[in-house]
């Protein structure tokens, strides 16, 4: 297999997330129009508004975007350097797994327990993505399909590795993790009452920040996007081609790691459940990364936007639809943004036609 | 005795799905188009077939109903596979992304439609597919896994095996199928065109694939929850493992078979239960099989050359 990207290629028009989100978005119009005309109009205002209701939806957005900012960045990252990681599923599980027993077994480190669980999950995230780069390195295995074995290996030993260590029989779910673990509010649940927002959400844009700079001020991460652009070209201008594979999908790993981590220790009572079912969030987080074109600011926004339809999504329920509409809402979304680089050349076209400025 | 011919038929449950549809992803591959949208395509087939035969199983059972459903959950793949290759054929969009796409609209689509038609997001349907051939079911051992309590799928998968074989390697159009898959501007310089048979390749798996998914349901289940369990992810394990050949998917898939059954019937046979070795690692086997297979192979894979890439007649 081989796949060219032509993602996170430099060249910011906005335009064509934006037609994909109002393409995606029409298309939910009309299945709601199908199902339900007397409440379609209704009901799709509640998705576009719903989250504007109050302070707490308001801060359900932010809550929501956490996990998925950080597996946006995690799949955006690759992105921009070459690689397609579709093991933010498999990678995000781990983190949390690898949080939640930190958080569970080591209550004794008093005021830096939550950190240590996050860092935790940030390593165990890490490590999972190591195969898929070590593979794409040295044996040319694509990262797709190895990643995409990752992820099932990775849910089933997690649910072992839960059932074994940090099992709540009863509910088939992991134990809660103690008190100190759960990432604190810092004020946040006054000024957004009862949205479960927490400190974990400026983590999410520090993690943002960090990867902007990284991509764009260094000469490592210069270097990751050479490899990126050009495997052959960057290893004949003296860049260890293989070492920065690896180090991208560690990095990107150790997002999504992280991601899961801070989902699981929000301290909004969810726990690891032992189902055969991958983690939604890491499949999210390529949404995320489409719609945020890779960079790591347009990503912060790309997360709170799918965050907004999601909170909306949850009020539909009043008007007896079903919130899954906002699934179908955001594949559509993320078929359509697959479209970017035909609408893109469009929009050049007609704008050369034009006599206009080209970039 | 019974335990074999127990794990014997389990495993011919689980392989045959698999089997089917890591043929059709064959196709689309061998073709030129990657398609990761395996399990969203079986998603939507057994989600139509099985919704069809909820709505008419008073007045239709049977094979007739089962013939009927295996119709329909084929036309609804080959229909939800046209999305993956307009996207990757015209649009030349990034296969992996509008697979995704599939593969996350499907089961919310399943669970809407489910859930505004019957309020809960199951589909129950009545199991009245169970076929007993006369005379060859008192065959010792073969009669036993392949004619008692038989499923007319089983019979359909190997029939798909030897038509997908003969199409591939002996008609002109198997041919062409993989030339374009190999080297599409060659394809195109003798006159192939190019885009149609990537239609064709993607339709078949499209097709395979949305049959897969009812097969799959049928003899596991009596109802449809919106997924396929990671069938279509198995089965693209199957076809890599399997190396895009017809034959060796079919050994491919009844390895990953007989490890799935192993995972599944682990407690309820002693031999392995006295192993020690927890049922888990039965589940990971074939996912990391598959790993190591790739991390041998993939220097020289046999994987078709152009795959994944779009074709763009402009570019030489």
């Amino acid at each position: 297999m081989k796949l060219k990207n032509r993602l996170g290629q430099g060249d910011f028009s906005f335009l064509a997330p934006i037609i994909a989100i109002a393409i995606g978005l029409l298309f939910g119009l009309g299945i709601l129009l199908v199902s339900n005309p007397g409440q379609a109009l209704d009901g799709f205002i509640t998705i576009l508004t719903g989250a504007f209701r109050d302070m707490r939806s308001l801060g359900r957005i932010m809550y929501f975007a956490t996990p998925i900012i950080l597996t946006g960045l995690s799949v955006g990252f690759a992105f921009k350097t070459g690689l397609f990681n579709i093991g933010a599923p498999g990678q995000f599980i781990l983190g949390a797994f690898g949080a939640v027993l930190v958080g569970i077994k080591l209550p004794q480190l008093g005021g830096v327990h939550w950190l240590v669980a996050l860092l935790a999950a940030l390593v165990l995230g890490a490590f999972w993505a190591l195969l898929p780069g070590l593979l794409k390195a040295f044996a040319n295995v694509h990262e797709v399909i190895a990643s995409i074995m990752m992820n099932y290996i990775g849910m089933y030993l997690v649910n072992y590795l839960v059932q074994n260590n940090i099992y709540d029989r009863l509910r088939n779910q992991s134990l809660g993790v103690a008190r100190s673990a759960v990432i604190p509010r810092w004020g946040l649940d006054k000024v957004f009452p009862r949205s479960n927002v927490n400190a974990g959400f400026f983590i999410a844009l520090l993690a943002a920040i960090v990867i902007y700079i990284i991509l764009n001020k260094t000469a490592f991460g210069f270097e990751l996007k050479a490899v990126g652009y050009n495997r052959d070209a960057s290893k004949y201008a003296g860049i260890n081609e293989k070492r920065n594979i690896v180090l991208s999908m560690v990095i990107a790993g150790a997002l999504s790691g992280l991601g899961g981590g801070l989902l699981y220790l929000a301290g909004t009572g969810k726990f690891i459940e032992v189902v055969d079912v991958l983690a939604a969030e890491g499949f999210t987080g390529i949404p995320v990364a489409l719609l945020g074109m890779s960079n790591p600011i347009g990503i912060i926004f790309a997360g709170l936007f799918i965050g907004y339809i999601t909170v909306g999504g949850d009020y539909m329920q009043l008007y007896d639809f079903v919130p899954e509409i906002i699934d179908i809402i955001i594949a559509s979304i993320i078929y359509f943004s697959a479209f970017s680089l035909i609408v893109r050349n469009i929009i050049q076209r007609r704008l050369k036609l034009r006599g206009g400025k080209v970039q | 005795m019974s335990t074999i011919l127990f794990l014997m038929r389990q495993t011919l449950v689980f392989s045959v799905p698999l089997l089917v549809v890591a043929l059709g992803g064959m196709f689309s591959e061998r073709s030129g188009v990657v398609n990761i949208a395996l399990e969203g395509t079986m998603v939507f087939g057994a989600f139509t077939s099985v919704l069809f035969i909820n709505l008419v199983q008073d007045t239709l059972s049977g094979q007739v109903l089962l013939l009927l459903a295996i119709l329909i959950a084929g036309l609804a793949g080959v229909l939800i596979s046209l999305l993956h290759a307009y996207a990757s054929i015209n649009m030349k969009a990034d296969q992996v992304i509008s697979g995704t796409a599939i593969n996350m609209l499907t089961p919310a689509l399943a669970i809407y439609v489910g859930r505004m038609i019957f309020t809960v997001q199951q589909i129950n349907f009545k199991n009245t597919f169970r076929l007993q051939v006369p005379l060859l079911n008192k065959i010792p051992i073969l009669g036993e896994v392949f004619f008692k309590d038989a499923y007319l799928t089983t019979y359909l998968g190997i029939l798909i095996l030897i038509l997908s074989s003969v199409i591939l390697y002996r008609t002109r159009f198997g041919l062409r199928l993989r030339a374009c898959g190999e080297h599409p501007h060659a394809a195109d310089s003798v006159g192939i065109n190019v885009y149609k048979m990537r239609y064709a390749g993607v339709m078949i798996s499209g097709l395979l694939a949305g049959v897969g998914g009812l097969i799959f349901v049928i003899p596991t289940s009596t109802n449809f929850n919106a997924t396929v369990a990671g069938y279509g992810f198995l089965a693209l394990a199957v076809l890599i493992f399997g190396q895009w050949k017809p034959l060796r998917i079919l050994f491919a898939s009844l390895f990953f078979g007989f490890m799935k059954t192993i995972a599944a019937t682990y407690s309820s046979i002693p031999l392995l239960r006295n192993l020690g070795v927890p049922s888990t690692f039965f589940k990971m086997i074939p996912f990391a099989a598959t790993l190591v297979v790739l991390a041998f192979t993939s220097k020289k894979s046999q994987s078709p050359k152009a795959a994944g890439v779009p074709y763009d007649k402009s570019v030489r």
